[in-house]
């Protein structure tokens, strides 16, 4: 490919994007992104082939409850669920995605659950865990920290697992 | 979700992000994060592709395995189209003269019925 000059980074700015739309809708007190000069780090403590691993997701279930009519029903909390019943795909239409460009029919685009089966089959990762999680985009950092990030560690120590793959939408 | 992963990883699991919000998920801080340079929403691949999503996935275990710091980012080599890359980057929440109305207008409508929950007790929306 030929090179390429440019007068702005390439990649997009969510927080400039988002600030900006909703700017215009009218909320002028923009989102406050989390921040952090420093950032933790554990190693893996063992071989990956021997590793049993997690995914977590930000999708959801469909609900059937209409969120109108019922109290709290629109409020989303953290989940564990088998993999197995997330193969016919999971919802999440009302995430914050581009929906004019793509799709999120194939599972293995946001949750790669049949790919990780896949390298356990190879061997190259232990297993994959029966579960996988899911967590709200909330806008609360607050809610995210003090209530769906323990409940998320709570199922990874339940699940015994080695690390543990996030796939935001 | 950046915020999970510092949580697991402060408690001792190792873990990686997949994504495509580069700044959202840099400006948070993770330990390893696999970006995909690609509109939200396939952050593991292309629909249907299977050998991306393979080598996408392969590649968050890569880093698993060898990063070695905090703050590691990897970027896939993967180019969502050459011919459209710049189209989808400006479209989405786009803000110009031509929608300017209909957002301001879209906006007053959604904090109306914000209020409303409000008012009847309904809890979060």
């Amino acid at each position: 490919m030929a090179a390429d000059r440019r007068t702005h980074r390439s990649h997009v700015s969510y927080i400039d994007k988002s600030r900006n739309y909703y700017g215009a809708q009218g909320y002028s007190q923009p989102y406050q992104w989390a921040y952090n000069q420093d950032a933790p780090f554990a190693p893996l403590q063992k071989p990956l082939n021997e590793c049993r691993i997690g995914l977590v997701t930000t999708s959801f279930f469909e609900r059937t409850v209409d969120k109108k009519t019922v109290a709290g029903a629109g409020s989303k909390e953290p989940y564990a669920a088998l993999c197995d019943d997330a193969l016919g795909g999971l919802y999440n239409k009302d995430l914050f995605w581009d929906k004019d460009n793509t799709h999120t029919e194939d599972l293995d685009t946001y949750l790669p659950i049949n790919r990780l089966r896949e390298f356990a089959a190879e061997g190259r990762i232990g297993s994959l865990a029966e579960r996988f999680y899911g967590v709200p985009t909330d806008y609360s950092h607050r809610r995210t920290s003090r209530r769906d990030s323990p409940q998320i560690l709570e199922f990874v120590q339940e699940d015994e697992l080695d690390a543990v793959i996030l796939v935001p939408l | 979700m950046s915020l999970v992963s510092r949580h697991l990883e402060e408690a001792g699991v190792p873990t990686v992000v997949m994504g495509s919000a580069r700044d959202i998920v840099e400006e948070c801080g993770v330990s390893r994060f696999l970006y995909t340079d690609f509109p939200l929403g396939n952050p593991a691949g292309k629909p249907g592709d299977i050998e991306m999503q393979s080598a996408i996935t392969g590649m968050a275990l890569d880093l698993l395995e060898r990063a070695w710091k905090p703050r590691t980012t990897v970027q896939t080599p993967f180019v969502w189209d050459p011919e459209t890359n710049d189209y989808w980057r400006e479209h989405f929440m786009k803000v110009d003269e031509s929608n300017q109305d209909a957002l301001a207008a879209a906006g007053e409508q959604r904090r109306i019925a914000q209020a409303t929950v409000r008012s009847e007790g309904l809890g979060r929306g």
